[in-house]
């Protein structure tokens, strides 16, 4: 597929809804059930009558359009529509707090809002909400009247959306024009919002497709949120300019996510490294349920996948020594894309092993979608592979180990952050992106992500630990959900300044919460345990037990700044835990010192 | 028709089974994520338990941005027929 003769992403996508009129291009499911299914000639029919409503609305090319939707029909709908128009799509993050949704339209000032009936009711509801200046509104699901607008916002519902024109033409857009401006989630207080050319989506379309090309009979499972840029590329773009179906849940809730792999018999799957790991820990668990025969009979499976795959995972070896696992997953899966943070290399070892090809990736919303990808010929888990075709990497100013911060540079790299000159010749510099994020890059051309540069902590002997590699050793603990490691200094800023010392907060699973704590002293062992295996200026020296669940992003990425100040916060509170009996013990959150 | 109070009996009735937790140590103001100790994932959970009990349907955005019983018992409520 040439997507080079696309002077936008307005004409790729019209060319795809016209070349493929008859294939399937979306299949909308709400659990078990399937509501429909459309094919691209019947996407055409209902988003062209939507482009003539903005049309006669005043929106034409270089306006900005927000869509606030969760991953359904009417987001790629609107979405064709606003490119169809030439327009600038705005992604808003549906999981942001409403207030925080006011702030980044505020600082869009977008001339439309899409958006789903539960989502407007909750903006509605802030106080903020009467300073919203985008002057149309659009309502999808609204039951009758949608709350109105504050004064000069018109509100319409998605149904009444519809011009009398069926059809209108494409308004034409350049490679160099703004196509999306989307805001990358860093940390708080400041608005990224990052612009994005239709020459970024089409180069950055033009490798992923030289690596994995789309083509009618790919059925694209789309869970990640669209509004993120590997959603919005392998879930939208990719498929309608190369006739792949995509597949819309309505729900997360594993059960069904699993049921629709086998139903629609998925082969491409996006996951953040969450979701692998807990579909780790399941299979993990009925292995371990397994009679004693048949343990031996599925690791002989594995052993001779890994003998005559060669090393590399090889779904159609892996479905015949390996059926029932396969299976699970549908029995069609070619590829499974990982990204958004940090993958332990053991979780990526066990999904290759049974012959299930997960690549892991690094981007930024800044840099398009993707900077590197694992091609697992053969796979790299302690990489996050090499770069995409068009794009550089190289490591700035690396010290002795060849560690520094990571540059990228390229056509998919961002034009710059709206609105914030300054910040932007931060971050672009002589045309290469500043990444913040070190790492090294392996003479075979691999990169190795080593951590935050923000986030390093520097020992007192003056040795850089990377807080990922020490997080690596502690992640087999058992009975714990989630960890994570910082410099004292970093939770208790105005106490300490300069305190390096090393600390693990760990979130327990909720089921053993109660005998970690009964049974302590073996946890306190199963951690220094751990600890022997690093490096002595590696190691942490206390760990704090936390029962709340980390804050993430809607990508499920850590927030490490909130979660540094959460704790910093609330340590010492006096917290009940529910234990299995039904009674209730009440603890302190404090920090428990190893020897 | 039910009141909001009989849901919301109804949803802590339904928790304390699921989760099991002794039903008298639940009330309708309680930080359900806290008091369960569930995560977000487990909380769906609930929801589907809720759905079969009321036999209606509940998107997973009901749960958005809920942490107490009864704001769950008031939006569970509007549902109800």
């Amino acid at each position: 597929m040439n997507v080079d003769r696309y002077p936008s992403l307005g004409a790729a996508l019209m060319d795809g809804l016209d070349r493929w009129a008859d294939h399937t291009c979306l299949v909308e499911s709400d659990r078990e059930r399937e509501r429909e299914r459309i094919t691209f000639a019947e996407f055409r029919e209902r988003a062209l009558p939507f482009a003539a409503f903005l049309d006669g609305a005043g929106f034409g090319p270089r306006d900005r359009a927000a869509i606030l939707m969760t991953n359904q029909s009417k987001w790629l709908l609107a979405a064709y529509a606003i490119f169809h128009r030439a327009g600038v799509l705005v992604p808003l993050d549906a999981k942001l707090a409403a207030a925080e949704q006011l702030r980044l339209l505020a600082h869009a000032k977008p001339r439309v809002l899409v958006v789903e009936f539960h989502l407007w009711r909750a903006l509605a509801a802030e106080s903020a909400f009467a300073a919203l200046a985008v002057p149309l509104v659009i309502v999808t699901e609204a039951p009758s009247a949608p709350p109105a607008g504050p004064g000069g916002v018109r509100v319409r519902r998605w149904e009444d959306a519809r011009a009398g024109a069926a059809s209108i033409e494409l308004a034409p857009a350049q490679r160099d024009d703004v196509a999306c401006i989307v805001y990358s989630s860093g940390t708080g207080g400041r608005a990224k919002g990052c612009v994005l050319t239709h020459d970024n989506y089409l180069q950055q379309l033009h490798a992923l497709l030289s690596l994995h090309p789309f083509a009618p009979g790919v059925r694209y499972l789309s869970i990640l949120p669209t509004n993120h840029a590997i959603d919005f590329m392998v879930g939208f773009v990719g498929p309608f300019v190369c006739g792949a179906t995509v597949v819309h849940l309505r729900t997360m809730r594993p059960e069904f996510v699993k049921d629709a792999l086998v139903r629609y018999r998925i082969t491409h799957l996006a996951v953040v490294p969450l979701v692998l790991r807990n579909l780790e820990t399941s299979l993990r668990e009925r292995f371990a349920a397994l009679p004693p025969l048949r343990r031996a009979a599925l690791r002989l499976a594995i052993a001779l996948h890994g003998l005559f795959g060669r090393g590399r995972p090889n779904p159609r070896l892996a479905r015949r020594l390996l059926r029932p696992v396969h299976e699970a997953f549908g029995g069609a899966l070619e590829a499974m894309f990982v990204g958004g943070a940090a993958t332990v290399p053991r979780t990526l070892s066990f999904f290759h092993g049974l012959g299930i090809p997960v690549a892991n990736g690094y981007g930024l919303t800044e840099a398009g979608t993707a900077i590197t990808l694992d091609r697992l010929d053969p796979p790299r888990p302690d990489t996050v592979g090499t770069p995409l075709p068009g794009t550089e990497v190289r490591i700035d100013a690396p010290d002795d180990g060849g560690v520094g911060e990571i540059l990228a540079r390229g056509r998919t790299i961002m034009r710059g952050y709206l609105d914030d000159p300054e910040l932007t010749r931060e971050t672009i510099v002589d045309g290469w992106l500043r990444t913040g994020d070190l790492g090294c890059l392996e003479p075979s051309g691999h990169l190795r992500i080593l951590g935050r540069r923000k986030n390093m902590i520097v020992t007192e002997g003056g040795k850089n630990v990377y807080p990922e590699d020490v997080e690596g050793a502690f992640g087999d603990l058992p009975g714990v959900k989630e960890h994570c490691v910082f410099a004292a200094h970093y939770l208790w800023k105005e106490r300490q300044g300069s305190d390096e010392r090393l600390l693990l907060v760990v979130r327990p699973d909720p089921a053993e919460y109660a005998s970690i704590l009964t049974d302590y002293v073996a946890f306190r062992d199963a951690i220094e345990a751990r600890n022997r295996r690093l490096f002595d200026f590696q190691r942490v020296q206390g760990f704090l037990i936390w029962d709340d669940e980390f804050p993430r992003t809607a990508s499920m990425k850590l927030r490490r700044d909130d979660l540094a100040a959460q704790v910093g916060a609330r340590f010492g509170e006096r917290v009940a835990v529910a234990s299995p009996d039904g009674a209730t013990i009440e603890v302190e959150r404090g920090v428990i010192s190893l020897s | 028709m039910t009141s909001v109070d009989d849901t919301l009996e109804r949803i802590l009735d339904l928790a304390a089974g699921h989760f099991r937790v002794p039903r008298e140590t639940l009330s309708g103001d309680d930080d359900f994520f806290r008091k369960l100790g569930i995560d977000s994932l487990r909380a769906l959970e609930l929801l589907t338990r809720l759905e079969d009990h009321f036999a209606i349907e509940l998107p997973d955005y009901e749960m958005h941005g809920v942490t107490d019983f009864r704001t769950l018992a008031t939006r569970i409520h509007a549902r109800l027929p």
